[in-house]
């Protein structure tokens, strides 16, 4: 792990000077910015259930779509096209350290345009003064579950960047991936074939797998071992095959 | 250093071969590379020369065979052999967003350079390969010449004992090709370096040894001028006479019996020749020829040995490929 800082801070040195992240910090911003005057324009209107945070990071789905594979997308796949990969790995450097410096470095600018949301909520704090719209439980719980979940969507993204080629293949592997692991579990929850009792194990494992259920629990407070126990292992699943991937285009190609 | 380090050679290939997916790409080469020796790697394309140096950096992996470096083996150690190479790829692939000073700070932090040492090191390497200039130029707006000589410095930066380098003189123009070729030999005695090359005269220029590889196989090895003698087998020289042609051959004869004489039919007005003698021997005879010749009135106007280039060799050992010189 000596080398595994050394790629981070040049991975986050390179996304740091890098135009595309600024525009994709940008367009991330807009969209929840949207996002968030439209819900404090639902407020105005008419009082509501629900907090303002917990309507904001129910729409978490939508920048996780675009941003994650934006941030992944290049990392491993721009490497093997270029053909820096084979500088990159006659270096004293294992596949392990490229992969976690990569993905840390898109982990962290991911959990950092998520802090930057932070600001919505203190000019609303600032210029609204009006303490029943900052409800900070279903804010800590969303911020925390973006944290987390975090984790896993940058893994895939990670894994769809090591399987892949190019970066367009990569970027749509990716949205497929998360946009199946976000809304998958919904839909199959809600299957009628998978009602039987033959299938009631396949039930189980997708129930305990429902990714909107557990935004929903966080928010409310609730922070489950197994749901954290999912995020985490699936995580490391995730990098563990896309180590794999790495090594295994070096096998074969 | 350890005494492995001290005594064994630079890089032992033993029966390494490398199969694609049913194709041979590398059968069966073996050979053996001493401390701080230039060696010369020739094939023509598809021969298997990155294959083989891809193998010898450990980022592919051999399908059967042995590679051991600076004493330690590949498939063991492949980690203590990371840290003795510095490989520059085939293209040079650079990466296009940075600054020629930070991309050779990371890859020196890669490569573990000392932090305290690296900037002096960098300097050093700057200077050598003259980019001092450009040091804070972006990589991707650099011209071929340039990133050509970025991979130069970028392989050389670590100080490893061996430098493994994949068609370093590619796309570069006569004058920087001399820079390079200079400072591979400014490496001589120190590192050992493999370079692979299209450009013949350029490789037998810098290198001691050459191994010439077709078809995944070592068909020829040893000094360029070694080489020409066990290829070739002979040498020729011309020569342009005019005089009693009938008794030519005997002339010669006296001069040593084995030079075969052939007289060129194409006669100038003032009655001169061309005659191409070839003989086995390989000790130079122009002098006593032209004694002998001269002795016995002819008028030479020109005689000159001819000295075959590497481009023959190659083209004759290439050529030839199905009988396998495989000597180690």
């Amino acid at each position: 792990m000596k080398h595994f800082f050394t790629i981070l801070s040049h991975e986050i040195r390179m996304l740091l000077v890098n135009p595309a992240t600024y525009v994709a910090a940008v367009i991330f911003l807009s969209l929840m910015g949207f996002v968030f005057t439209d819900i404090l324009e639902t407020f105005s209107r008419a009082a509501q259930d629900m907090s303002p945070a917990d309507i904001f990071f129910k729409q978490f789905y939508l920048p996780v779509l675009f941003i994650v594979p934006l941030l992944t997308m290049k990392c491993l796949a721009e490497e093997r096209r270029l053909g820096t990969m084979e500088t990159l790995l006659t270096t004293p450097v294992t596949t392990t350290e490229v992969v976690l410096g990569k993905y840390g470095a898109a982990y962290s600018l991911y959990l950092s345009l998520w802090a930057a949301t932070g600001g919505f909520f203190w000019i609303l704090k600032a210029f609204a003064g009006d303490s029943r719209l900052l409800d900070s439980g279903p804010m800590i719980g969303g911020y925390l579950f973006v944290a987390i979940s975090g984790l896993l969507f940058i893994a895939i993204g990670v894994l769809a960047s090591a399987v892949c080629r190019t970066q367009a293949v990569a970027g749509i592997l990716c949205f497929a991936m998360l946009f199946a692991l976000i809304f998958g579990g919904s839909y199959l929850g809600a299957a009628t074939w998978l009602r039987g009792d033959v299938m009631h194990p396949v039930k189980s494992a997708i129930d305990y797998a429902q990714v909107l259920q557990h935004y929903e629990d966080f928010t409310r407070g609730v922070v489950d071992f197994r749901q954290l126990l999912f995020y985490f292992s699936s995580t490391v699943l995730a990098l563990l095959f896309s180590i794999l991937a790495v090594e295994a285009k070096l096998l074969h190609n | 250093m350890t005494l492995s380090d001290q005594n064994k050679p630079a890089i032992e290939v033993s029966h390494l071969v490398k199969t694609f997916a049913g194709v041979t790409a590398v059968n069966d080469v073996s050979f053996t590379v001493e401390k701080g020796e230039i060696i010369g790697f020739l094939g023509p394309n598809g021969a298997g020369k990155s294959t083989t140096m891809r193998m010898l950096t450990g980022f592919m992996p051999a399908t059967s065979g042995s590679i051991s470096i600076c004493g330690y083996p590949l498939a063991t150690q492949s980690e203590e052999i990371k840290r003795r190479i510095g490989y520059m790829p085939e293209n040079n692939p650079l990466p296009e967003d940075m600054r020629i000073s930070e991309y050779l700070y990371y890859r020196g932090r890669l490569k573990e350079v000392p932090r305290s040492k690296l900037g002096s090191r960098i300097d050093e390497v700057l200077e050598v390969c003259d980019l001092k200039r450009v040091r804070h130029r972006i990589i991707g707006q650099l011209s071929k010449g340039y990133r050509q000589r970025v991979g130069i410095a970028e392989a050389i930066l670590a100080e490893p004992p061996v430098i493994i380098m994949d068609e370093p003189t590619i796309g570069l123009d006569p004058h920087q090709i001399i820079i390079v070729r200079d400072l591979i030999a400014s490496l001589r005695g120190r590192m050992t370096v493999i370079i692979s090359s299209h450009i013949l005269p350029e490789i037998e220029m810098t290198c001691d040894r050459v191994l010439i590889i077709n078809q995944g196989r070592v068909v020829a090895q040893g000094t360029p001028a070694a080489l020409r003698k066990e290829i070739l087998g002979h040498v020729r020289y011309e020569m342009i006479v005019s005089g009693n042609f009938t008794l030519l051959s005997q002339v010669i004869a006296t001069v040593d019996t084995g030079i075969k004489c052939k007289v060129q039919e194409d006669v100038d007005s003032e009655g001169f020749k061309s005659v191409i003698l070839t003989t086995d021997k390989d000790n130079e005879m122009g002098e006593v020829l032209l004694k002998a010749l001269i002795n016995a009135h002819y008028r030479v106007r020109s005689l000159n040995r001819q000295r075959p280039t590497l481009e023959d060799v190659f083209l004759a050992a290439t050529r030839r490929s199905w009988d396998v010189i495989d000597t180690k």
